[in-house]
């Protein structure tokens, strides 16, 4: 069941490419904005790069929130998902599972590529995608407790991200760290475990939170 | 002891207790707000390393103090709300959340009025300041979410949701500060720093965190009592209660 | 089998109705009959559990659908107004997907049967979004072929559907009558179904 919903999520994305390309190009321009705003001194863009890659893939990630209930909310399948003998946890998991394939999986494959831009180091630019790659999920799973909580509301889109941003600044502070550290010649070892270990949190604790929140707002 | 606690539960009769106790608190708040300004600003030694400035903290630490303890207590009314389906708790928790919300926000002032003579710049990202700055989001985040919902009852618990979550993300986002604050040594200024206080410091402090407690109180109730008649204005204790208004 | 008791349904500051109670058996046809905004719909959604009445109980079996969960949703289908299909995906993807959500997985050759009983032969493979609004409640009216629930709580079942395609649903409604399943449904349209017993639950 939980394989349906990822299966028929990334169906229904590769039926809809535009909207991946989207989130994958938005996160492009973001980053590619910063020299542009502070000047193409590259000691300076080498130590922003780990920020600003992160800081735009927040964004990206976000940006992209909306979509994950919405469409199923006003076509009546969200309704169908609450009464099903599943359990509501396990779809919703299945959700920000795709949610992740779609949105967060190209980010991580673009990132090195922009850290190209701001001349990383090549194993900087192995820390940063292992940093994303173990970050991205979190901010699907946290983000999609904002996007149950603010389901169907007058504008969802910005609430959302007052609400997820804040809870998403764990994740900024060691993803972005990581990389630091590995550029300051510090191990990154306990930046990556504490990823991990958020990540196992947020993988336990919030498609339940979510749930919760999916049949607080359709009830 | 035959209290019977739950009494005081129903909307209606939790809002004739609480008219009493409104002006109590109030009153206990003046009083000990001005006993605490006396003690802070008069009989408070000056302190040898940061002159008059440091008599700020008679507000910021009760400020900072109240905000965080406000948010626990916020989460926890919702909290039960969420559980037990009272509408009462939930309301108080929605009563809390703009009284936590203005501490946050002068504990920030505060802190930004303290770090101009001691650091000679308004604002440090110092791992506490920072974590108050990302309470303020919390409390804003809770606000707006609220006001964004028609449904008072799907308000309630939504908010709940959203509080409950804060409150298992504030100990890492606090902890995650703190990690980020000590990996960046710019500020290396803390506000725990503080010198050995003097007992008269102490007090004149102590004083003023009753003081806020009172206020919280007095204010939370009152605004409690508004969301009560909001909600509660088809029914028939509210009518009667219009009724005996307007003979007066 | 499935009780409502003292249901009371309170919508923003309004009492939608109050001590609304009845009793389904196994055969029995419910028609909630009222006029708009009465409270036809939340009734309905009570009765699957997505909303919690005011006041009262609701039970199946002589356990409260609140603590029976999931066990609920597997012997119960709910149809809304919203017919819960996806435009981007095809007939066949539509239907298989939605009965696996519901908990039963059919293969592609069931589907195509269940879809052809439906009047929708040929157009399998087109995405939902080509359809008329008819057809694609009859899309969504083909997981009643396919699920092997007890109970089906259908809100305005007829709605778009033509003269033929109200015939069939008419069918449908008796054959799952006729095994012993049970139907809540609204309706604003004339439709003659048999069944063992039929009760009217008026909303004011």
């Amino acid at each position: 069941m939980f394989l349906w919903v990822i299966k028929r999520d990334l169906l229904l994305a590769m039926r809809r490419r535009s909207d991946v390309f989207t989130t994958l190009f938005f996160f492009v321009i973001v980053v590619s904005l910063f020299p542009l705003s502070v000047g193409p001194e590259m000691n300076m863009l080498r130590t922003m790069a780990p920020g600003v890659v992160w800081v735009a893939a927040l964004l990206a990630s976000m940006l992209s929130l909306g979509r994950m209930f919405s469409s199923d909310y006003l076509d009546g399948t969200l309704e169908q998902m609450l009464i099903s003998p599943h359990s509501l946890s396990l779809l919703v998991l299945g959700k920000a599972l795709a949610h992740w394939l779609v949105t967060g999986v190209p980010l991580v494959l673009m990132a090195p590529i922009l850290g190209i831009q701001y001349d990383l180091p090549v194993e900087a630019l192995f820390v940063l995608t292992i940093s994303l790659l173990l970050g991205t999920p979190v901010l699907s799973l946290i983000g999609a407790i904002g996007a149950a909580l603010t389901l169907g509301l007058r504008g969802g889109g910005v609430l959302v991200s007052l609400l997820v941003l804040p809870l998403y600044i764990p994740v900024l502070i060691f993803g972005s760290g990581a990389v630091e550290a590995n550029m300051a010649e510090l191990g990154y070892d306990a930046h990556l475990s504490l990823l991990g270990a958020f990540l196992l949190v947020s993988l336990v604790f919030a498609p339940w939170a979510t749930a919760a929140s999916l049949r607080v707002s359709m009830e | 002891m035959a209290i019977n606690w739950f009494k005081y539960s129903s909307p209606a009769s939790f809002y004739s207790l609480s008219g009493k106790m409104v002006p109590i608190f109030m009153w206990l708040a003046v009083v000990l707000l001005i006993a605490g300004m006396y003690v802070g600003f008069f009989v408070a030694p000056t302190d040898f390393q940061q002159g008059e400035a440091y008599r700020i903290i008679f507000i910021h630490v009760p400020a900072a103090w109240m905000s965080m303890f406000l948010y626990l207590v916020m989460a926890f009314w919702a909290g039960i709300g969420l559980a037990f389906n009272t509408r009462l708790s939930s309301m108080l928790a929605t009563a809390i959340a703009p009284t936590g919300a203005m501490f946050t926000f002068l504990a920030l002032w505060t802190g930004a009025l303290w770090g101009k003579p001691m650091w000679g710049t308004w604002w440090v990202w110092d791992a506490r300041l920072t974590s108050e700055l990302i309470l303020l989001f919390l409390y804003i985040g809770f606000m707006s979410l609220q006001a964004a919902i028609d449904d008072p009852r799907r308000a309630d618990k939504a908010g709940a949701i959203l509080a409950l979550v804060g409150v298992v993300n504030i100990p890492i986002i606090y902890f995650s500060v703190q990690w980020w604050n000590t990996l960046h040594q710019g500020a290396s200024v803390s506000l725990n720093q503080a010198p050995a206080m003097a007992t008269t410091m102490l007090t004149g402090m102590l004083i003023m965190v009753f003081a806020s407690w009172m206020y919280s109180i007095a204010v939370i109730l009152k605004r409690v009592r508004v969301i009560i008649l909001e909600r509660e204005s088809h029914t028939a204790w509210v009518a009667e209660l219009r009724k005996k208004e307007a003979a007066r | 089998m499935l009780q409502g008791s003292n249901l009371v349904c309170v919508r923003g500051d309004r009492r939608l109705f109050k001590d609304v109670s009845f009793s389904l058996e196994p055969g029995g046809l419910m028609l909630v009959l009222g006029p708009n905004g009465s409270g036809k719909t939340s009734m309905l959604r009570m009765l699957c559990g997505l909303s919690n009445p005011a006041f009262g109980e609701i039970s199946w079996c002589g356990t409260a659908i609140s603590s029976l969960g999931g066990e609920y949703y597997s012997v119960m289908t709910y149809m809304g107004h919203l017919s819960g299909t996806k435009d981007d995906l095809t007939v066949v993807e539509n239907l298989r997907i939605s009965s696996a959500l519901a908990g039963l997985e059919i293969n592609e050759t069931e589907a195509r049967e269940a879809l052809q009983y439906m009047g929708l032969s040929g157009r399998e493979t087109l995405p939902v979004k080509v359809l008329s609004q008819g057809q694609r409640r009859r899309v969504a009216l083909a997981r009643l072929l396919v699920c092997q629930t007890k109970l089906w709580i259908l809100d305005e079942p007829l709605a778009a559907l033509d003269v033929s395609a109200v015939k069939l649903m008419q069918g449908l409604l008796e054959r799952h009558l006729g095994q012993g399943g049970m139907v809540i449904m609204t309706t604003h349209q004339e439709i003659e179904v048999t069944a063992a017993s039929t009760t009217q639950l008026q909303l004011a």
